[in-house]
């Protein structure tokens, strides 16, 4: 056990070059845009004279590598500047909105898995039967439709024709009074707070965003627990298991299915990384005031704070991720971490 | 005990149907062993998984009883064949540490089995899991039963995979080559154990094996299957030395034993006399010193500990040795595959061993040392042909393109009896002998001074390695090449090579004219390594 912590704590120091480099890169980037941040924030009216009074005033009259070490001690002390666009900090922005982001790909992901991971196992078991067959149609089909559309179509069906869902607008319908602010998450925060009325008021805000985004990402989960699912069944370790009478139930289950996490868990890193990034769509379908609407909306007027705190903040949870993913390998997999 | 009568299997494949098992019937007497032999495709495997019904997808009994205990297993229900299996048939497979589930503790394996067959109840399985571990003779039972399949090794796994068979004490054990990749004295010893095992239980036993002489020294009768038939049944010494059935006769005659040349392994029909190959006494390869060092986990590893030795122009030297002895480092540092820690290598009296390995590419030598590899398989390019195979050395060493080239592929192909029309086919289009064929000629195709054999013929069957050692005693003779021959099989090595040499843990422990070594042998391991290999009972000269 303590070969695996200390591969754990390695992987952790590997993740700080990293991080650094983003620190830089970013920097480096959003200075690269185009556009002058000074004038925008001048506004249409001003003159050279207050466009210069302004640019003193964020500091980026300064040489480059000035500006950088600013930044850099701003970052140590927790501040990521202010948002030229919202006048908040980026850091109050970014505790706002990537809650939201978070919680709705979270949900989405849980109930992709729900539905594929148990799919795929079917599949992997009756293969060439209906069942298979079934489960090839619905992955096409989910994956071959763009989330725009799923949206609109889920918002057509759902809230105009069947009025089941509550109007898309955002996390929370305006009756409901947001919940006290501990995760961010509102599901968590309203479940804590024990106001079940909001608890449900959010989920039913969540759901058709959840499917839309779920529907997408069922493919890959599906057909790569599906394969691995097949190859660990035709292993050798199976015939021997059966060969000694185990049920069929721990033959598949704690023989076949364990094997087969190894790559459904790399698939499903891969699937929240893109999923973090694709889902600006959906928030905008929805009006979800998520990450990804508030950085496309930032890049579009040179919000270079903005900017760099979503870089940033996106960064250092991908390095998040992948830790996750490589703790999760090593706790599935005994030879991972020891060679 | 077991009776099955008249039993057929048949495969669903895309080809449409394949028998099996076309019509077999034999018995199994209480704490008797029977040994099945036959070679690949023969479906003695394919037997023992429809008597289990383990059958793969697409696999079906098509007629035929299977009986044991009065029991008719073939109408069974499958909840009464999962209480049958483990409990009262049990068995065990070839790989083990593929048959074992590779990211649960072995202890626990032994335990689900256990279980399942109310043997142990959640309190006492540890306790009884170890048991079974030290009734299969592992040492230190208690700490391997946190081991990981991973972490030990292949005679280990083995053991382990024979602790879950018998965990439950069944009454039948099915053994489904259970020695095949393991080392010559670990064979003996697993062997040894289960035979021994199935004497003090009074338990019968099946032996699925390719190896006519590891069925006749352990088991009781014998039968010999081919194409899906029993084409002959009886005592092993009676087999051996009057087969009746002609596939019966190819097959002890195919068997490396003692006092047997090389040509004997072959029909009578094709029994040319052997030729001669001239050994001159220039040194071709002159070793000095060769250490090999090998960063690990804990410490360096010394996997070759300063060898010298020589190989002289046209000679053919044998190298002789167990997993981990350091033989197949050797071969690859001789072959310019990986870089000696120190030591020469004089090749024609020059040092190759000072231009690294990845620009060896370009020395002049390349194209006097090549190599057959040892998996015929995987050794080639799934995606080329035959031909591409064969014209790759030409065309990257000798440059030669065109018609030229492929002139020069099917004289090769010719050379070793490869027919033509199979030149255009992909590897999985050719059977393992062919294959084999492919690996040579494409050795061969720059005409080498040294030719060096990475157990060219271990996963062949036995007909087929007489073909292919035959083959190479052509080829030599030919082509005056000189052979280092790596194998674990004395018996070949004795065919085959001048002169033998024997590693143990890095070093050379013994070395001589092949008889002489094989004869006399002066160090305690290479004893143990001839006895520890399968003697058949000798038969009569045909």
């Amino acid at each position: 056990m303590s070969a695996r912590l200390k591969m754990i704590l390695g992987r952790v120091a590997q993740a700080i070059p990293v991080v650094m480099g983003v620190v830089v890169i970013s920097f480096l980037l959003t200075r690269a845009m185009p556009g002058d941040p000074a004038a925008y924030f001048a506004g249409p009216a001003a003159d050279e004279a207050s466009i210069a009074e302004i640019r003193e005033a964020l500091g980026l009259d300064k040489p480059l590598f000035q500006q950088f070490f600013l930044y850099v001690g701003d970052l140590v002390r927790g501040d990521l500047g202010t948002s030229l666009t919202t006048g908040q900090t980026v850091m109050s922005d970014l505790a706002a909105r990537l809650p939201a982001s978070l919680e709705l790909t979270l949900v989405a992901l849980l109930l992709s898995c729900a539905i594929a991971i148990p799919l795929g196992v079917l599949a992997a078991t009756r293969p060439g039967t209906w069942v298979d067959h079934m489960c090839r149609i619905l992955v096409t089909a989910g994956v071959s439709m763009p989330t725009f559309f799923t949206g609109i179509v889920l918002i057509y069906v759902f809230y105009y024709l069947a009025g089941l869902a509550p109007s898309p607008l955002g996390r929370l319908d305006f009756i409901y009074l947001s919940p006290p602010h501990v995760t961010g998450f509102y599901l968590i925060d309203a479940a804590l707070a024990g106001d079940w009325e909001t608890w449900f008021g959010a989920f039913k805000q969540l759901i058709l965003p959840a499917m839309t985004l779920a529907l997408f990402t069922l493919a890959p989960i599906a057909r790569m627990t599906r394969a691995a699912m097949l190859s660990a069944l035709s292993s050798d370790f199976i015939r021997t298991a059966r060969a000694a009478g185990l049920g069929s139930r721990k033959v598949l289950y704690g023989y076949a299915f364990r094997n087969a996490l190894l790559p459904v868990v790399t698939t499903l890193g891969m699937v929240f990384s893109f999923t973090l990034g694709a889902n600006v769509l959906v928030e905008k379908v929805f009006a979800w005031p998520g990450i990804g609407s508030y950085a496309v909306e930032a890049l579009v007027v040179s919000d270079y704070a903005a900017v760099q705190g979503f870089v940033l903040a996106m960064a250092l949870l991908f390095v998040a991720l992948n830790l996750v993913i490589d703790i999760a390998y090593a706790l599935i997999d005994p030879r991972i971490g020891l060679n | 005990m077991l009776s099955i009568k008249d039993l057929s299997v048949a495969f669903k494949t895309r080809k449409g149907e394949v028998n099996a098992v076309r019509g077999i019937s034999l018995n199994v007497g209480k704490g008797e062993t029977l040994g099945i032999v036959g070679e690949s495709g023969s479906g003695k495997s394919v037997t023992s998984y429809a008597l289990m019904r383990i059958l793969d997808a697409g696999g079906e009994i098509r007629t035929g009883d299977v009986t044991y205990d009065g029991i008719d297993l073939r109408a069974a229900s499958e909840k009464d064949m999962r209480d049958i299996r483990g409990r009262e048939i049990s068995m065990i497979f070839q790989n083990p540490r593929a048959a074992l589930n590779p990211i649960r503790r072995v202890g626990h394996q032994v335990e689900d089995v256990l279980i399942r067959h109310a043997q142990a109840t959640r309190q006492d399985a540890k306790a009884k899991a170890i048991a079974a571990l030290e009734a299969v003779k592992i040492n230190d039972a208690a700490a391997r039963y946190e081991a990981y399949p991973f972490e030990l090794s292949g005679g280990m796994c083995q053991r382990i995979v024979i602790a879950i068979a018998l965990a439950c004490k069944p009454r039948l054990l099915i053994a489904d080559e259970p020695t095949t990749g393991l080392d010559i004295t670990t064979q003996k010893a697993v062997m040894d154990l289960v035979g021994e095992l199935a004497q003090e239980r009074g338990m019968g036993m099946i032996l699925i094996t390719h190896d006519l002489g590891l069925a006749s020294q352990y088991c009781d009768r014998i039968v010999v299957m081919k194409d899906g038939l029993i084409v002959e049944e009886g005592q092993p010494d009676k087999l051996f030395i009057d087969p009746q059935h002609p596939y019966t006769r190819k097959l002890v005659d195919a068997t490396p034993r003692l006092g047997a040349s090389i040509r004997n392994l072959l029909p009578p029909e094709a029994r040319s006399p052997e030729p001669a190959h001239t050994v001159h006494t220039r040194p071709l390869l002159e070793v000095r010193d060769l250490v090999k060092i090998y960063p690990g986990k804990a410490g360096p590893v010394q996997a070759v500990k300063g060898i010298s030795f020589d190989i002289k122009s046209g000679q053919s030297l044998g190298l002789v040795g167990e997993s981990g002895s350091g033989k197949s480092t050797t071969s690859e540092m001789v072959v310019r595959l990986q870089d000696p820690t120190s030591g020469n290598i004089l090749f024609d009296g020059h040092d190759i061993a000072s231009t690294p390995s990845g620009r060896f590419m370009r020395h002049a030598a390349r194209r006097d040392i090549q190599m057959v590899f040892q998996d015929a398989t995987d050794s080639l390019n799934p995606r080329g042909t035959a031909a591409s195979a064969i014209a790759e050395p030409l065309a990257r060493i000798d440059r030669i393109r065109g018609a030229k080239l492929e002139a020069r592929v099917s004289e090769l192909a010719d050379l070793v009896g490869l027919p033509q029309p199979l030149l255009s086919r992909f590897p999985h289009q050719l059977s393992g002998g062919q294959k084999a064929r492919v690996g040579i000629a494409r050795a061969i195709a720059l005409e080498p001074k040294l030719l060096i054999l990475d157990e060219p013929t271990a996963a062949l069957d036995v007909s087929i390695q007489a073909l292919v050692l035959n083959l190479l005693v052509d080829l030599r003779a030919q082509m005056g090449m000189s052979y280092l021959f790596v194998s674990h099989d004395l018996n070949v090595v004795r065919l085959l090579c001048d002169e033998v040499l024997v590693m143990k843990r890095g070093e050379i422990v013994d070395r001589g004219p092949t008889a002489t070594v094989m004869d006399n042998p002066s160090h305690p391991y290479t004893r143990a390594l001839i006895q520890a290999a399968p003697q058949p009972p000798e038969p009569v000269a045909a």
